[in-house]
């Protein structure tokens, strides 16, 4: 029986577990005996609104695995349309989520949102569960047209409780194109939450990511990126900051031809009994000579319990290049945090500060000043308890 | 009259090891004392102890500012108080602007001692003034606090931040050391342009050439975890003359 058959029929056997080298980390088959059962339709549009909700954009909202709101005219250079029948996901072998994903999509079974030409419109997309141990899953095409430039801005909200939320994000970006995405994850605490993206860049395309995640039961976000080279430039960073939970941020690039570039910054900080997963990794192809790629993981371990798993992996098959990676766990400055207090500063918020400075350098790096300004916020509320 | 800053028989652990053994102190208020030993002798200890840095056990004696415990206190908690520690090596804070960091402390002190905040014009305005006085550039106040700043700039950066959170009581730890001698002039103007009736201060050092410059109303000689002399700003010239040696002696 395939994956994808044996998914459809509920059968959970066949989730990842921690038996596969990538997903040790985060284990699927022992936390889901069998697959909870569909997640309701939602019967009303979802309200505007979400973390991004301040910055001017076109909103795309998938609720429960199903389209509940889209532009159904172009505008600002964006087209949202539907496909009732596309092919399997290309990477569908290595990557049993998407898989999952595409095999128990909702309606449609994929949406496709295609940036056009020049400057467009932001697009919100929104990807909201308000369900109750059930299931859904659901599919969204992304494609960034020649010279287009774009804004991805991505939400993860859930309202309810014990859901599990499994979604395939597949991007093309032609050549000359750029797109920018920023993502907010925001599950429910109880949650179970996947998100996989495959992304696929024409020569001379740029991608730039920047994930921010404050985790769930089990939560994991996976970006797999083909680097072919001629110029193309990806940025992949991420943030996590845990009270409880566990959050996975997993990313694997592939430079397959010249001169191709990646750049990668992960920051976070875990406090209580929580969790975080890094698993980056980048390679270098045979003949993908001048990539220069760069890989840095950087956790704070705040409380004795917290726990942060770090696998960077660089491999490297071609003998030009220039790559770098650094990785490193470690506490608070204490020496930092008393001179903070000494100045009157309470101890919680000299932690906050601090912990705030150490990951504003990931925040630093959006490039989208809207986009920074809310990545900037939600970091601030989610150190002091305001989320 | 109660004095500002009493200090009783008071005993300090780092670690294993006792580093102040019985010290007892008074500095009232309108008056400089300069504490002053050879290295060692736990000058520093005795200022991180009355700051309330962690791992600076207090196992005996007393310390109150204005017949206040001080000792039950949080260090934020003292900072509200007036107690302002001006660091031997102040600590760079990447990624925290020095107005950030210093708003945000001189608020979280304000709001701790029931009175409003300052709005963000009124404190630009302060900190503008301040860093004139100070000869510091403005622009630096923008940048992470102390990172890559020399170690003059970080020193004009501690009087900075104790003009604007004006405190009580001032505690400046070796604040001569590493200066060159015309930012010690100006470091020493600024600490002169705080004297005043309601407000003491005790500078610890190990070099007199500090004192030619803050006039002390009194010096005591710590040696070994003590007070072993006192007496009036020629003691001070004394032991530029004769050094620690018959202290050390004394303590022994």
């Amino acid at each position: 029986m395939t994956l994808a058959a044996a998914l459809t029929t509920g059968d959970a056997a066949q989730l990842p577990s921690r038996r596969q080298e990538d997903w040790r980390w985060s284990d699927l088959r022992g936390l889901v005996r069998t697959m909870p059962p569909k997640s309701p339709r939602l019967a009303a549009p979802v309200d505007p609104g979400g973390p991004f909700a301040c910055i001017p954009a076109i909103e795309v909202v998938i609720a429960n695995g199903h389209l509940n709101w889209w532009p159904e005219e172009n505008r600002g250079g964006v087209e949202v349309t539907i496909h009732q029948k596309p092919d399997l996901p290309r990477k569908a072998e290595r990557l049993p989520m998407a898989s999952l994903a595409a095999a128990n999509a909702g309606d449609p079974p994929i949406t496709i949102i295609q940036f056009n030409s020049g400057e467009t419109q932001p697009i919100l997309l929104r990807f909201v569960s308000n369900a109750t141990l059930t299931s859904h899953h659901a599919r969204v095409g992304v494609m960034v047209k020649a010279g287009a430039s774009a804004l991805l801005l991505e939400s993860y909200e859930g309202a309810g409780e014990g859901y599990f939320a499994n979604h395939l994000l597949e991007i093309f970006v032609e050549e000359g194109g750029a797109l920018e995405r920023v993502v907010i994850v925001g599950e429910v605490a109880d949650a179970i939450s996947v998100s996989t993206a495959d992304v696929n860049l024409r020569p001379g395309a740029q991608f730039a990511q920047t994930v921010l995640t404050s985790g769930a039961k089990r939560q994991r976000h996976e970006t797999h990126v083909a680097n072919p080279g001629g110029g193309s430039q990806v940025r992949l960073d991420g943030v996590y900051l845990l009270e409880a939970g566990h959050a996975d941020l997993t990313t694997e690039v592939i430079h397959q031809g010249l001169d191709g570039a990646t750049r990668q910054l992960t920051k976070g900080a875990v406090r209580g009994a929580s969790r975080a997963v890094f698993q980056g990794r980048i390679v270098v192809r045979e003949g993908a000579d001048r990539t220069d790629a760069r890989m840095g993981h950087h956790a704070l371990i705040l409380s004795e319990r917290a726990e942060v798993d770090a696998k960077p992996e660089l491999e490297i098959y071609a003998d030009d290049v220039a790559c770098a990676h650094g990785n490193t766990v470690g506490a608070l400055d204490e020496e930092a945090l008393f001179y903070a207090r000494s100045r009157g500063i309470l101890e919680p918020e000299a932690r906050a500060m601090l912990t705030e400075a150490f990951v504003g350098e990931v925040v630093d790096r959006i490039e989208h000043d809207g986009a920074r300004d809310v990545a900037r916020t939600w970091v601030a509320a989610h150190l002091r308890g305001e989320s | 009259m109660i004095p500002m800053l009493s200090i009783k028989n008071l005993h300090v652990t780092v670690g294993e090891t006792e580093i102040i053994k019985g010290l007892s102190l008074e500095v009232p208020a309108g008056e400089v004392h300069a504490v002053m030993g050879p290295n060692g002798a736990g000058k520093s200890t005795l200022s991180y102890a009355l700051a309330g840095r962690p791992g600076y056990g207090v196992t005996e004696g007393a310390a109150s500012l204005d017949g206040e415990d001080l000792l039950a206190l949080d260090p934020s908690e003292r900072a509200a108080k007036g107690v302002f520690l001006s660091f031997q090596y102040p600590l760079e804070i990447p990624g925290v602007p020095g107005l950030t960091f210093l708003r945000t402390a001189l608020n979280a002190q304000r709001k701790a001692r029931g009175e409003d905040e300052v709005a963000a014009p009124a404190f630009l305005k302060l900190a503008r003034e301040k860093a004139a006085a100070l000869k510091i550039d403005f622009d630096m106040l923008k940048r992470p606090l102390n990172v890559g700043f020399s170690g003059g700039e970080k020193k004009r950066m501690e009087i900075f931040q104790m003009a604007v959170l004006s405190p009580r009581l001032l505690i400046l730890d070796e604040t001569d050391s590493g200066l060159d001698i015309d930012a010690l002039r100006i470091v020493a103007e600024g600490v002169n342009a705080m004297r005043s009736a309601d407000r003491a201060m005790l500078v610890i050092t190990h070099y007199q050439r500090l004192l030619d410059y803050i006039r002390p109303d009194r010096v005591h000689v710590l040696a070994d975890g003590r007070i072993v002399a006192s007496g009036g700003p020629e003691l001070a010239l004394e032991l530029e003359r004769e050094g620690y040696d018959k202290y050390a002696k004394v303590a022994a």
